[in-house]
This record gives C-alpha cells, sequence and structure tokens, in this order.
C-alpha cells in the first residue's frame, strides 16, 4: 500500500504553475488544448503575455461571462473566449503565418508521448478505424521558438509516457525542449534528458523507473 | 454596372455542379455559411469534395450535407470534434474519403491556390505519416515537405457586411478561412449578415476586396450552429 500521508508529485495547478515561471514578460504564446490552458492562470504577477489561439486571434482574454458568450469569439479548443484590449483578429493563412514564420515565442502542449530526443507524439495512437485529426499540432511543433509539454509522467495503468522511442505516429520530431509532469521537470538536450527539478516526495531512482527513457543529473558546480 | 448582390440563398448557389470542389469557410460554428450550406442541400448537387477545417456537428450544416450522401471526400484538419458523429460513422463504413492536412498547410495551400503558386515546401509534418510518400527536400540543413497549392470551382463564406462590388468585413474569430478561400475558387459565394452602401466599408479596413467575390447574399440573422445542435435540430 501507498502511504498517501506523504505528499508527492505535482498536482495538474502546480505542474501549469511551474511551466507558467518559465515564460517570460513580453511572450507570445499559444496554449494548446486541456492541461495547458491552465498555464494562462498562473502567470507571475507583472509578466505581460500575450496567447495567440490559432483560429485567428492574438490577445485572447479569460473565459466569459455566463451570457456573455459569443459563439463566433473562440480558441482553437472551440471554446467561448474573450479578446484583451490590443487584440486583433486575423484569417488563417495570417495565424500560421505567425506559427510557422517562427514568430510565436512559446507553445505549451499535451503529450500522448515523448521521447528522450524530443519526439513528440500528440495526435494518435494510430489505432485502426479511429478518425485521423490533426489540427494545427504539426504547425506547431514545426514553427513556434521553444515547444513546451506538460503531462502526467505515466498513462492511467501505469506505462511510462516519456519513452525512448514513440510508438505513436510522430507530431514532429526532436521538437520538444522541456517536459514538465506531476514528478519532475525534464530538460530534453543533445545528451539525454537532465533532470531539472523534482516535485516533492520523488527521488531520482523513483522518477527513473516511472520513466521509459534513461535520465541524467546535472552535474553540481 | 457591377452589382453582385443576389437575391437569394438559392440563387447564390446556383449552377454547382456533381462533382465539383467545393470550399466552406468556418472553424467549427465561428464563420460556418450555414444558410448556404442549407441552400446546396436543396439544390441537389452531389460527388462533392469539401474542403473545410471540420466536418459539422449535429444534423445541420456541412454535417447535414454529408448525411445527405452529397459529399464523396473532405479535405480538412480536424473531422472529429464534439457533437460530431455524422462523418465519423461514414468514414467506419468507408462510405466517405478523407485526405486529411495539418491545418496550417490547408491555409497555406488555400492561400497558394489563390495567389498562384503550385506548390511549396513546408517543415510541417515533416517525419510523420502525413508526409508519407511526399517529395522532401533540404534547404539549409532543415527538411521540407512538398506541398501543393489547391483551388476550387466554389467557395461558400459567411462574413459580417458587403458591398455590391464584394468588399468584405468579417466577425471576429469567424474571419478564419474565409479570406484565403475567397481567392481560391472560381466562384466565390458570400452570405453577409449585412449589405451595406458603397463607402460605408472604410477602404483602409476592407479585409476581403470586392475583386475574390462573385455573388453576394444577405442573410440577416444567420442562425448559429450550436444552437440548433443543442435543440436537436436536423436539416432539411
Amino acid at each position: 500500500m501507498k502511504n498517501t500521508n506523504v505528499k508527492k508529485g505535482w498536482n495538474r495547478d502546480e505542474i501549469a504553475q511551474k511551466v507558467a515561471l518559465d515564460i517570460p514578460d513580453g511572450a507570445y504564446v499559444n496554449l494548446g488544448i486541456g492541461m495547458p490552458e491552465l498555464v494562462a492562470d498562473f502567470i507571475p504577477k507583472g509578466r505581460e503575455v500575450i496567447y495567440h489561439t490559432e483560429n485567428g486571434l492574438l490577445g485572447m482574454g479569460p473565459v466569459p461571462e455566463q451570457g456573455q458568450e459569443d459563439p463566433e469569439l473562440i480558441n482553437a479548443g472551440k471554446k467561448n473566449v474573450t479578446s484583451i484590449k490590443g487584440a486583433c483578429y486575423f484569417h488563417h493563412a495570417d495565424s500560421f503565418t505567425m506559427i510557422r514564420g517562427k514568430h510565436i515565442d512559446i507553445c505549451v502542449l499535451g503529450v500522448l508521448q515523448v521521447a528522450e530526443n524530443g519526439d513528440l507524439a500528440n495526435w494518435s495512437t494510430g489505432q485502426k478505424g479511429a478518425v485521423p485529426s490533426v489540427g494545427g499540432a504539426m504547425d506547431l511543433v514545426a514553427g513556434v521558438k521553444t515547444i513546451l509539454v506538460i503531462t502526467k509522467h505515466t498513462t492511467k495503468d501505469g506505462q511510462p509516457k516519456i519513452v525512448k522511442n514513440c510508438t505513436y505516429p510522430l507530431t514532429g520530431k526532436s521538437v520538444v525542449k522541456r517536459i514538465y509532469s506531476d514528478l519532475a521537470i525534464l530538460d530534453v538536450t543533445e545528451k539525454g534528458l537532465f533532470v531539472r527539478e523534482l516535485a516533492p516526495g520523488i527521488d531520482f531512482d523513483y522518477l527513473q523507473k516511472q520513466t521509459g527513457a534513461k535520465l541524467h543529473e546535472y552535474e553540481l558546480e | 454596372m457591377i452589382n453582385k448582390i443576389v437575391k437569394s440563398t438559392e440563387d447564390a448557389v446556383k449552377g454547382i455542379f456533381d462533382g465539383a470542389v467545393v470550399m466552406i469557410g468556418g472553424f467549427g460554428e465561428a464563420g460556418s455559411p450555414i444558410e448556404l450550406i442549407h441552400a446546396l442541400i436543396d439544390q441537389g448537387a452531389k460527388n462533392l469534395t469539401v474542403i473545410s477545417n471540420n466536418t459539422g456537428s449535429g444534423h445541420v450544416g456541412l454535417a447535414a450535407l454529408i448525411e445527405q450522401k452529397r459529399v464523396s471526400k473532405m479535405i480538412c484538419s480536424f473531422p472529429r470534434t464534439s457533437n460530431s458523429t455524422v462523418f465519423p460513422d461514414l468514414y467506419a463504413k468507408g462510405e466517405i474519403e478523407l485526405e486529411l492536412v495539418p491545418q496550417g498547410t490547408l491555409a497555406e495551400r488555400i492561400r497558394a491556390g489563390g495567389a498562384g503558386i503550385p506548390a511549396f515546401y513546408t517543415p510541417t509534418s515533416v517525419h510523420t505519416p502525413l508526409a508519407e510518400g511526399k517529395e522532401n527536400r533540404v534547404f539549409n540543413h532543415q527538411t521540407y515537405v512538398l506541398e501543393y497549392g489547391i483551388k476550387a470551382d466554389f467557395s461558400l463564406v459567411k462574413c459580417k457586411a458587403a458591398d455590391r462590388y464584394g468588399n468584405l468585413i468579417y466577425n471576429k474569430t469567424a474571419r478564419n478561412f474565409g479570406p484565403v478561400m475567397c481567392t481560391a475558387a472560381e466562384i466565390t459565394i458570400v452570405q453577409t449578415s449585412r449589405v451595406v452602401e458603397l463607402g460605408k466599408i472604410d477602404p483602409e479596413n476592407v479585409v476581403t476586396p470586392g475583386i475574390f467575390v462573385s455573388r453576394v447574399v444577405e442573410v440577416s440573422n444567420p442562425v448559429h450552429e450550436s444552437k440548433l445542435v443543442f435543440e436537436n435540430r436536423t436539416y432539411p
């Protein structure tokens, strides 16, 4: 039996907060659907961050109050949003010029699998008969300057999501720069995965057991 | 005299023929020209290839057109969205073809088609299943994949205001694919919430120049797909 009294790992909000701390003032940021959306709630006060949503809005604001929803003002997840003062709308070719032309600074995405070399799989499990849907995922990983991913360290049945090689179809090759999980923050480097920070109650050996690729420790200066 | 305004959605969709390639604007329900799609259902053209980001939801609009077995092929980036069952069911039965295209590549293929650019290279989808069988080329040590510009016989687009020259402005994120689709079709058909006098749209603010537009029909209170889906409505 696991000891549930001792705090182990980070919850969803805490992971999102860790990502938010790494987003600098003035950044143009695209947040993927799901857990990445939480990041916007934790940007430290005093930092001005502009959110891009690829359906055609720069300067996306928070969810509207009930009754104020506009079906023609939505985000990439097709949820109702608002626009901030100073926002702008544009068509899809311009929106993806921002992405594919490397004008967006940071993109935070969810994960099916991420490999030690930064390969990302997050659009399809390759299951036969399933309807494949890709949206803007491949454009984002190919074009945004820095790709951060946010994920549970393992699947619901305990399989590692951070692996040596992705078995699911790739979204992009060697694209992920940093991984934020409930157990740790990992840097993707040319020499492999380096542990940047361990979550409370997690030690290196435990983390290694939960990971499908070899982990490295930074040498202390 | 130039007057692109037509009287009805029925007039607007005249001439769409069996086997036509039709671009349909919209990202989800935002910008989806529901009234024009319903007019196309009434009009009867079949065996269509439809280029649209999604496949519609519920049993109205694009989903209804697909449900009526009028579409033989979809070219889109995200066919599986919430409340979208019509396309997935037909796809599972092998009764409709799908060409899956990354969203930015789809937008750029349409832009290229409208701009007379036959093909271009992009890093999007390199080393993924969507690049299989496509030509790769290395520029400055990075690999790119060849993608082709795409054109249509007709585009169906929704906007907020239009004048008789076909100058258009859009509403918020309903703009999405509209402006590029207007450029890439032989005949571009637009439904607008409002027809305005020439000069009412500040030339500085025109989003789609009228040269790209063939027909405009006023639909003053367009329905919203989410509302129809919520009410379990079907078309016809």
